[in-house]
C-alpha cells in the first residue's frame, strides 16, 4: 500500500472520515492502465474515481488537461462539478474543474479549446465533437486519465460504441492514457472490462463491498390490482401513505405516459398537499431543472419519474424507492433500489407495485431473483457500424488519415475488436462515396484520397454538417407543446409528431401532470390551453421499452407450473385459476395459442414469453403469413409474454402458421420489408449520415422538400439490395428489435406442441393486451378494404357520392 | 385502366395509380413534379449522398404509364428536373430512356420554379399550355379563369385516421374546376391538403383522390 498524499490524508482526517476500502484500492492502482470499479450506489464511487487525480495533480499542478470525466447525463456533469469543488477547495488545491456539454456557451467552449482546465467533465457526444476539431491533438495533449461514470448504462446503447471509438482515438493522441470505469452492480463485470479496456490489454476489476441486503417487498395495498392496464393508479392511497411516512420517495414508472397518468391522479388524491413533482425526458428543460433544484434542496417529499432519474445523481436524501409496474429486468431493479438510502451501510428500502395481476406474478418472480442475487443480462452485441460510419466522417473532419491506421485504431476499441477489414472498408466506402453499386457521385464524393493515399474531406466546408450530425440518440420527430398564446406561453414539453397528428381541436391530453386542451398546430408548435373538466386522452410519449429478460420469464413460467401459488396474493392466484379453467396456463415446453372474437374483429393470442422484441417479431411474421393466407390482418401488439393479432378473418389453424421452418423462410423474406426494419433503417441512416437530422428550422421551411426515409429504404432494397446501409440495418435489427433468436429458442423448446384454445370471448390472460400501447399496423389488403368502406361512407356523408 | 374517372371542365379524365392524369379523349397524359436528378443535386450541394436511383425509378414509372396509355401528347407540368443543372447533367442512360419515351409523340415541358430555364431536351418548352377546355400550368393561379386548370407544385397528400389506423397517401385534388396533381417523382415529400393555400384554391366540393391500386376518392375536407 502506498502512503497517502498528505493533502488527501489530512482532508479525510479533518472531516473525521475514513476512506472506503475501494477508495483506497483505487489510489493504490493509480498506474493501472485499465480499471473497472463495481460498487453500489452511495459507495463514494465518484470520489473513488477522482482521488487518484487529486493525488497526482497535488496542490500546484502545471497547466494542461489531466483528467477527462465522461458521464451519460449533462445534469451529472454539473452535479459532479459542484461535488468536486468542495474537496478541492478544502484541500487548497489549485485545480480548475469545468464542464462542457451541449449547453455550454460558445465562448466558453472556445476558451476551453485554447486553455483546457485540469479536469474536464463532459458527455460522449461532446467528446466526439471535440475530437472532430483539427486542434484535437493540442486540446488533449498531456491527458493522463479518463473516467467513465455509469459505464454500465453507456454500455447498453450505441452511445457506448461512440465513446469507445472516441477513447481509441484519444489513446492514439495520448499513448499513456489510463482508463477508469465506474459501474453499478452488473451481472458480468469482466465483459464490461473488455468493453472498456484498449484491446488487447486486460482490465482489472475491483468490486466494492455490496453493503447490506436490500429491504424489498411488494406493497400491500389492501385492494387487488386491476385485471388489466398499467400505471398502478389503484395503489395511490397506499403509496401516498408510504410517502407520508418517509422523508423522500422516488416513484419509478416504466414509461412516460404511465408516469403522467399516475402523477395526475396522485395529485387529485393528495389531500395533504405533500410536495410531489414529476420528472421525465419529455418535459421541457426548465421544468426538469426546477424539479432537480427542489430535490437537491430537500423540498420534495416524492418525485414521480422514469429512467431519467435512474442514474446516480445525488439529489437528496431518498429513503424509499417505489417501482410501479413490473421491473422487466432484475439488474435494473437492483440498480433502482440502490437509489434509496444513499448511505453506505444502511440497507436500501424498496417497494414493488405491480400494475395489474399479470405483473403481480412478474414482481414475485423478480423478488425471488433479487433475494437469490440472480442478476440477468444479455451479452452485448458487437459495435454498431452506423456509429463507425459517423466516426469515420468525424475523424476526416479532424484531419486526413490512412485507412490502415484508422482500422488498427478502431479495432482496439472494445466493441469493435471483431470488426473485419471488409466490414470496415464497406463503412469507409459508404462515408467516402455513398457506397452505391451505381457509382454516381465521383465528382461529389465526401472523402477523397490525397497524393499520400490519405483520406480527407473533398470540401472542408462539409465538416460543419458532419459535426451537426454527431451523436447516436435519434429521437422520434417531436413537437413542442406550448400554452396559447404561443409567443407568451411557457413550453410544457414535447409530444411525438405522430401523436400530435391524431389530435383534433378540443381533444385533451396530459403533459407535466396537467390536462391540456389541443387548440391547433402553429409553426410546428402544438398550442394548448388549460383543460379542466374532461377525461384526458393519453399522450403516447416515446419511452424506452425494455424486454423482460429470459431468466425472469423462465421464473414466471416456473411459478405457473408450480401450481403452488401461496407466494401470490389470493386475487392473483384466483385469476390464474380462472385462466386455467377457461383456457390453459402457458408452460415452458408447450405453446399456448388462443383465438376469440371481439368488437367485430377476430383475435389471435400467442403466449411465447420470449420478451417484447421477439414477440413483436413473431407478430410481424405471423401477420405476414396471415396476409398471404387471405386472413386480412389489421395489426398487432406485443408484450413481454404474448402477441395479440387482430384481423378481419378468423384463424382456424394456428399450428400451421407457427411451423418453425416456414416461419424461418418467412423471416428471411420478411426482413427486407417491414415497419421495424424501416424504423431501424431511419435511425441507422441518421447516425451514419445518410439522412441529415431534421433541425426545427429546416422542417419549418416546407414539408414538400422533405420526404420519408421509407422511400429511401424502398429504393435501396429495389435497386441496391447489397448496400452496406441495408446490411447495417439488418445487423442492428437482429440485435435488439428483432431478437429472432429468442423465437427460435422458444420454438425449439416447444417442438410443435402447440395448444390451440378457441374461446367465445377474451380470456383473463389476454385482457391486459388490449390496453397495451405500441400497436403496429399491418399495411396489407385490409387497409384497402377499410379505405374503400370509409370512402363510400365519407363521400355519401359529404353529399359528394 | 385501373384509375379513377372524374370530370374536369367537361373533360372525362382519369387519375392513375401512379399520380398521372390521363385524358383518354385527347390521348393526353399529364405528370407533375418529376424532380429528376434530385439525388445528384443534393450531392452537388454538399448534402447527403442519397441512393442515386431516383431518376431510374421515376423514369420507369413514366415508362409504365406511357406503355399502358400510348399517349399522343405528354405534358410534364413543371419541376421536371430538380434544377437546371440537373437537366443538363442528366446521365446518358437517362437521356436515352427519355428520348425513347418522347419518340413519336408531342411532348410539352411546362416551366416550374425548380427548372425555369430550357432543359436542352427535345420537346416544346412553355410557361403554360392550353388543350381544349384545359389549361396546364405549374402553380395554380388563384385568379385563373375557371373551369379547366391543371397544375402541380404543391405535392398534395392526405392523412386519414380510420378505425385507429393512420393512412397517409399522395393525392390528386379536384373540385371539378381545377385539378392539382400529386408529385410523380420518386424522391418527393408532400404537403397536407389541409394547408391553407390548398384550402383557398379549392371549391367547397373538393375531393382528394388517394393514390393506390385503385385510387380512392375522399372529401378533401374530412
Amino acid at each position: 500500500m502506498h502512503a497517502l498524499p498528505p493533502h488527501i490524508a489530512d482532508w479525510f482526517a479533518a472531516r473525521g472520515w475514513s476512506m472506503h476500502p475501494h477508495q483506497r484500492a483505487m489510489l493504490d492502482r493509480t498506474a493501472t492502465p485499465a480499471l473497472l470499479l463495481v460498487a453500489p450506489t452511495g459507495g463514494g464511487k465518484t470520489l473513488a474515481g477522482f482521488l487518484p487525480t487529486l493525488a497526482e495533480l497535488g496542490p500546484k499542478p502545471p497547466p494542461g488537461l489531466h483528467t477527462l470525466y465522461i458521464s451519460p447525463l449533462k445534469a451529472l456533469t454539473a452535479d459532479i462539478r459542484r461535488n468536486l469543488s468542495a474537496p478541492i477547495a478544502e484541500m487548497a488545491l489549485d485545480i480548475r474543474v469545468e464542464d462542457r456539454t451541449g449547453d455550454t456557451p460558445q465562448t466558453q467552449r472556445r476558451r476551453q479549446r485554447a486553455d483546457p482546465p485540469h479536469i474536464l467533465l463532459t458527455t460522449p457526444e461532446s467528446l466526439a465533437l471535440m475530437l472532430s476539431y483539427e486542434d484535437a491533438p493540442r486540446i488533449f495533449a498531456g491527458l493522463k486519465r479518463v473516467i467513465v461514470d455509469e459505464i454500465h448504462a453507456l454500455a447498453e446503447s450505441k452511445r457506448g460504441d461512440q465513446l469507445m471509438l472516441g477513447l481509441a482515438r484519444l489513446q492514439t493522441l495520448c499513448p499513456g492514457l489510463r482508463r477508469v470505469g465506474l459501474s453499478a452492480t452488473v451481472d458480468d463485470p469482466p465483459a464490461l472490462g473488455r468493453f472498456l479496456a484498449p484491446h488487447p490489454h486486460a482490465c482489472e476489476v475491483l468490486t466494492a463491498d455490496p453493503g447490506p441486503a436490500p429491504d424489498i417487498a411488494m406493497l400491500d395495498t389492501g385492494t387487488p390490482p386491476p385485471w388489466a392496464g398499467g400505471g398502478g393508479r389503484y395503489a395511490i392511497p397506499a403509496i401516498l401513505n408510504q410517502v407520508a411516512r418517509h422523508r423522500t420517495t422516488l416513484i419509478f414508472h416504466n414509461t412516460r405516459a404511465q408516469a403522467e397518468l399516475f402523477f395526475h391522479d396522485l395529485w387529485l388524491a393528495n389531500t395533504d398537499s405533500l410536495p410531489i413533482a414529476i420528472h421525465h425526458g419529455s418535459l421541457s428543460r426548465d421544468a426538469r431543472a426546477k424539479v432537480e433544484a427542489a430535490m437537491a434542496a430537500g423540498q420534495l417529499r416524492a418525485v414521480v419519474c422514469t429512467g431519467s432519474l435512474d442514474l446516480g445523481i445525488d439529489w437528496g436524501d431518498v429513503d424509499l424507492v417505489i417501482q410501479v409496474g413490473a421491473p422487466k429486468n432484475v439488474k435494473r431493479l437492483v440498480q433502482r433500489i440502490g437509489r434509496a438510502n444513499h448511505r453506505y451501510n444502511a440497507p436500501s428500502k424498496a417497494l414493488l407495485v405491480p400494475a395489474n395481476r399479470f405483473e403481480v406474478v412478474e414482481c414475485v418472480a423478480a423478488l425471488q431473483a433479487v433475494r437469490a442475487g440472480d442478476l440477468d443480462g444479455e451479452p452485448r452485441g458487437p459495435g454498431a457500424r452506423d456509429v463507425l460510419c459517423q466516426h469515420i466522417l468525424a475523424t476526416a473532419a479532424a484531419g486526413p488519415f490512412h485507412a490502415d491506421d484508422l482500422f488498427a485504431e478502431v479495432t482496439r476499441a472494445g466493441p469493435y475488436t471483431g470488426l473485419t477489414r471488409a466490414q470496415f472498408d464497406a463503412c469507409l466506402d459508404f462515408a467516402a462515396t455513398g457506397g452505391y453499386a451505381l457509382r454516381a457521385y465521383d465528382r461529389w464524393q465526401r472523402l477523397m484520397q490525397d497524393d499520400h493515399g490519405r483520406w480527407r474531406l473533398r470540401d472542408p466546408r462539409s465538416a460543419r454538417a458532419i459535426r451537426m450530425n454527431l451523436g447516436t440518440i435519434v429521437e422520434e420527430e417531436m413537437l413542442k407543446v406550448r400554452l396559447k398564446p404561443a409567443r407568451a406561453g411557457a413550453p410544457l414539453g414535447q409530444v411525438e409528431e405522430a401523436f400530435a397528428a391524431t389530435l383534433t381541436p378540443g381533444d385533451t391530453f396530459l403533459i407535466g401532470g396537467q390536462v391540456v386542451r389541443y387548440e391547433g398546430l402553429r409553426e410546428m408548435v402544438v398550442e394548448v390551453s388549460r383543460g379542466r373538466t374532461r377525461e384526458p386522452r393519453i399522450a403516447v410519449f416515446a419511452g424506452t421499452k425494455f424486454a423482460t429478460s429470459t431468466r425472469l420469464a423462465d421464473r414466471i413460467l416456473a411459478l405457473f407450473r408450480a401450481g403452488d401459488w401461496s407466494a401470490l396474493p389470493a386475487h392473483t392466484a384466483d385469476w390464474l385459476a380462472l385462466q386455467r379453467d377457461l383456457s390453459r396456463l402457458p408452460t415452458r415446453d408447450r405453446l399456448l395459442v388462443e383465438t376469440f372474437p371481439r368488437e367485430g374483429r377476430h383475435h389471435l393470442c400467442v403466449y411465447g414469453f420470449a420478451g417484447r422484441n421477439a414477440q413483436q417479431t413473431l407478430g410481424l411474421l405471423l401477420t405476414r403469413r396471415m396476409e398471404e393466407a387471405g386472413l386480412a390482418p389489421l395489426g398487432f401488439v406485443a408484450t413481454d409474454y404474448a402477441t395479440l393479432i387482430w384481423g378481419l378473418e378468423p384463424v382456424t389453424d394456428p399450428a400451421h402458421l407457427l411451423q418453425s421452418n416456414e416461419l424461418r423462410t418467412a423471416f428471411e423474406g420478411w426482413l427486407g420489408q417491414n415497419a421495424v426494419m424501416k424504423r431501424t433503417f431511419r435511425t441507422s441512416a441518421i447516425i451514419a449520415g445518410l439522412i441529415e437530422r431534421n433541425t426545427p428550422g429546416r422542417r419549418k421551411s416546407g414539408r414538400q422538400a422533405t420526404f420519408s426515409s421509407d422511400i429511401l429504404y424502398d429504393t435501396l432494397t429495389k435497386y441496391d439490395p447489397g448496400h452496406v446501409m441495408l446490411d447495417i440495418t439488418r445487423e442492428e435489427a437482429m440485435k435488439g428489435l428483432v431478437d429472432f433468436g429468442r423465437i427460435e429458442a422458444m420454438l425449439a423448446r416447444v417442438q410443435g406442441r402447440i395448444d390451440h384454445v378457441p374461446c367465445p370471448r377474451v380470456t383473463p390472460l389476454a385482457a391486459p393486451l388490449f390496453l397495451e400501447a405500441g400497436r403496429i399496423p399491418v399495411k396489407g389488403a385490409a387497409e384497402q378494404r377499410l379505405l374503400d368502406e370509409a370512402a363510400n361512407r365519407l363521400m355519401a356523408e359529404a353529399g359528394l357520392a | 385502366m385501373n384509375g379513377y374517372d372524374f370530370t374536369l371542365a367537361g373533360a372525362r379524365v382519369t387519375a392513375l395509380p401512379s399520380g398521372g392524369l390521363w385524358w383518354a379523349d385527347a390521348r393526353l397524359l399529364a405528370v407533375s413534379d418529376l424532380h429528376l436528378g434530385k439525388s445528384e443535386r443534393m450531392a452537388r450541394r454538399g448534402g447527403a449522398l442519397l441512393p442515386p436511383y431516383d431518376t431510374a425509378e421515376t423514369l420507369s414509372r413514366l415508362e409504365d404509364d406511357i406503355a399502358a396509355t400510348a399517349p399522343a401528347t405528354v405534358i410534364c407540368l413543371g419541376d421536371s428536373f430538380d434544377d437546371d443543372t440537373a437537366a443538363r447533367a442528366l446521365p446518358d442512360w437517362a437521356a436515352t430512356r427519355l428520348t425513347a419515351l418522347m419518340a413519336g409523340r408531342r411532348w410539352i415541358w411546362i416551366t416550374g420554379n425548380h427548372d425555369p430555364g430550357p432543359t436542352g431536351l427535345a420537346g416544346t418548352h412553355l410557361a403554360e399550355a392550353r388543350e381544349g377546355p384545359l389549361t396546364f400550368r405549374h402553380i395554380a393561379d388563384p385568379d385563373a379563369p375557371l373551369p379547366g386548370e391543371v397544375s402541380g407544385h404543391y405535392h398534395p397528400k392526405t392523412c386519414l385516421t380510420l378505425r385507429g389506423r393512420r393512412i397517409t397517401r399522395r393525392c390528386l385534388l379536384t373540385d371539378g374546376q381545377r385539378a392539382i396533381l400529386p408529385a410523380y417523382g420518386a424522391y418527393t415529400g408532400g404537403l397536407a391538403c389541409t394547408a391553407p393555400v390548398l384550402d383557398a384554391l379549392m371549391g367547397p366540393r373538393a375531393v382528394a383522390i388517394l393514390l393506390g391500386t385503385p385510387p380512392v376518392p375522399v372529401p378533401m375536407r374530412v
